[in-house]
């Protein structure tokens, strides 16, 4: 394939998210960038990088482990952090679980999305973060297409639609009372081509999930699922190979994986351009209603 | 590549999440799971068309009630542009979102419904787009299709408009009416052959070729130190960088340049993009400028360059919208953010407020409730440094905070 016609990245936009970056090092006390291993978080660290050099990025990387990540994802979140010398906090699901705060989701679709949530806010209590970086962006979902750049939590971590502070001119306001917190997406305005475009021209590194490996899966709602420990499957499910790649990283029991032979950036790109299904039509998390993401950040989810 | 910022604002009805829903479905940029679940939706409300105002209106609220109530950003692209565009709520009572949705835009678009003229809003639409400076405005005369493609109704409603466009301040907008039916598609994408009487460009096609470049760089350059960087490594033991997004100018190296509000002076050692050493920063720019000297500067400061005018000043007038339920009250404490600079400031006189519907004047007014626009003159506990918001907009706007509930109450414009 060609790589004349992949759009070069609007930079632009990295300016703005940079501008953002230091609000949150200036505005909060505590702040913490949240890493999920994904390609939208990693462009996060590289842009808190270019934001502070020649410091360091004034903030940890917290990652909430679900303990369903994919192992590459794991590797790949060890190798970034001993690359950039951040600091990396992890937390799991599973102490939540032992604790008895959460229980267990049963059935073939069975994840710990959700439960992670409860996870996070614990988090944020216990290192009293007054911040939370994320890479959400709003192209993704319809009701992250109506939040704000700053989007204020209340004790619960609760996100109210209705009362969202107006943002103008980029002028950030985020002045909290104790006990709250802001949510901070950064790459807001970013796309998912965007994000591809800045990974090829920044050459970034990614979980090797994103480009095409041969992997055992099972058809399930007409799509590829990644076949591990965790998922359960029903007797209909025969796993066989198939040559696969990643579009978005999540767990493995709620991310479907694409047919694909693209094991390059251009390869990626190019693919992405001719999709006709978008990122989050492979997440299982989204499809359960037309609501589904809204009912979950109400209920403090990112 | 280059990014598009666009504004939407109607009445309620006008159609315009159906019409971002079309140019969305014209540029390809809607995905089959996202159509397959509008399909789904659509029919469970019952509609026999495909409801493209589903794909934004993204609350469980607006979609039980059918009205879009926040702003919804929406991407698309062509091979020339990035268009981002933030759909803006016809609701009265939401209109504080319509500005915020259209700070940043450099076009708007103002939709007017073909049957019924222009409605009460669109003359506060037209206003925000006015006192906002937006330069380009494009009336979509939608549902053309109701009105049986009458060539005489579009001209009548481009009369009023012009009528009341005639009566803003700003006086170097540029307007452009285009007849459009967004339902079925008619010159949203192309030009429709149910109104060989248009000569005009279609929707798409003028924003394709629209140039809304601003003059920001030839502008006095103002940079907001945002955040210094000291990183005491052993490496860089002594630097001592200035961050910030350059609000308007350009900034080179070896310039002579005097902070405020020390007046200090120095010349610009060194410009840099993340780890790369650049010879000059433009508007837009975030950068890290270090100095030839060690001079007093932190966060809140700002350095202009001493070769042009600048300005310091612990009053300010201002026009400003109110954005909150409790009303803005001469005499009350607000904290105000001009940039990255927060200060404590006192609301003085509150002179007068605009009626939106006619732009007269009200003189004789006590507070100013939601959505209401006035004249203030502000204290400030310590200078800020702004510019006339006619002559520099990324340098001329403030907000206002509510030091108890900590909203953002209220956005002004320096006069």
């Amino acid at each position: 394939m060609s790589s004349k016609s992949i759009p070069s990245f609007p930079r632009s936009l990295e300016d703005e998210s940079i501008y953002i970056l230091r609000e949150v090092a200036a505005q909060f006390e505590r702040p913490a960038l949240l890493f999920s291993g994904g390609k939208d978080s990693i462009t996060l660290v590289r842009l808190a990088q270019k934001a502070f050099w020649p410091g360091k990025i004034p903030f940890p990387l917290v990652h909430v482990d679900t303990g369903h990540n994919f192992p590459e994802t794991i590797a790949f979140r060890d190798w970034l952090v001993k690359e950039t010398g951040a600091e990396l906090i992890v937390r799991y699901v599973q102490d939540s679980i032992n604790a008895g705060k959460v229980k267990e989701e049963t059935g073939k679709y069975a994840s710990r999305n959700a439960l992670q949530t409860v996870t996070l806010l614990d988090t944020i209590e216990e290192f009293k973060f007054d911040a939370c970086i994320g890479g959400a962006r709003r192209d993704e979902e319809k009701a992250r297409a109506k939040e704000r750049i700053f989007s204020v939590r209340n004790d619960f971590g609760q996100w109210d639609p209705k009362k969202q502070r107006p943002e103008l001119f980029g002028l950030l306001n985020g002045k909290i009372n104790r006990g709250e917190n802001v949510r901070v997406f950064p790459i807001s305005n970013w796309t998912e081509l965007d994000v591809w475009t800045y990974i090829k021209e920044e050459n970034l590194q990614i979980p090797s999930i994103y480009y095409s490996h041969e992997r055992s899966v099972i058809t399930r709602d007409g799509m590829l699922w990644p076949k591990s420990e965790f998922l359960n499957t029903t007797e209909q499910e025969v796993p066989f190979n198939h040559t696969v790649r990643f579009r978005t990283v999540g767990d493995m029991t709620c991310t479907a994986a694409v047919a694909s032979t693209a094991d390059n950036i251009d390869d990626i790109i190019t693919e992405i351009l001719a999709a006709k299904i978008s990122e989050r039509g492979a997440r299982m998390d989204d499809q359960r209603s037309e609501a589904a993401m809204e009912q979950r950040k109400k209920d403090g989810y990112f | 590549m280059e990014v598009l910022r666009i504004a939407t604002a109607g009445s309620v009805d006008d159609g315009k999440s159906t019409l971002i829903g079309r140019l969305l479905y014209e540029t390809n940029s809607i995905t089959t799971d996202k159509l397959e679940a509008i399909e789904k939706a659509s029919k469970r409300r019952g509609v026999d068309y495909l409801d493209l105002s589903l794909l934004t209106d993204g609350l469980i609220a607006e979609r039980e009630q059918g009205i879009t109530i926040d702003v919804a950003h929406i991407y698309f692209s062509t091979p020339k542009r990035k268009y981002i565009i933030a759909d803006t709520p016809g609701h009265v009572e939401y209109t504080r979102n319509m500005i915020t949705g259209a700070s940043n835009a450099q076009v708007a678009i103002i939709l007017v419904d073909a049957r019924n003229g222009i409605a009460e809003q669109t003359y506060r639409h037209f206003y925000i787009t006015n006192l906002l400076h937006i330069s380009n405005v494009v009336v979509c005369v939608n549902k053309m299709d109701l009105v049986n493609y009458s060539q005489e109704q579009f001209e009548k409603i481009k009369e009023e408009f012009n009528a009341l466009s005639g009566k803003g301040n700003f006086k170097k907008q540029h307007l452009q009416f285009i007849p459009i039916a967004s339902l079925f598609g008619d010159n949203i994408a192309s030009t429709s052959s149910n109104m060989s009487w248009y000569q005009g460009p279609a929707l798409l096609e003028h924003l394709e070729n629209l140039d809304w470049h601003t003059e920001e760089n030839e502008l006095p350059a103002r940079f907001p130190v945002q955040y210094v960087i000291r990183p005491k490594s052993n490496e860089h033991h002594d630097f001592r960088g200035f961050s910030g997004k350059l609000a308007s100018g350009v900034l080179k190296k070896g310039d002579r340049v005097i902070a405020l509000p020390s007046l200090r002076e120095s010349n610009i050692k060194d410009i840099f993009r993340y780890d790369v050493s650049v010879d000059h920063a433009e508007a837009g720019d975030s950068v890290v400028i270090t100095l030839e000297d060690e001079i007093d500067l932190s966060r809140g400061d700002m350095l202009v360059l001493q070769n042009q005018p600048f300005h310091s000043a612990k009053e300010l007038s201002a026009q400003v919208c109110w954005l909150d339920h409790d009303a803005l009250v001469p005499g009350k404490n607000y904290l105000l953010q001009h940039g990255i600079n927060r200060v404590k400031a006192k609301v003085g006189n509150l002179f007068s407020s605009i009626n939106v519907q006619d732009f007269n004047h009200v003189e004789d007014v006590s507070k100013l409730g939601l959505n209401e626009i006035g004249f203030i003159s502000i204290k400030t506990a310590q200078p800020v440094f702004a510019d006339k918001y006619a002559e520099n907009k990324q340098n001329g706007s403030f907000i206002l905070i509510d030091e108890y509930s900590n909203n953002t109450v209220g956005v002004g414009f320096v006069v």
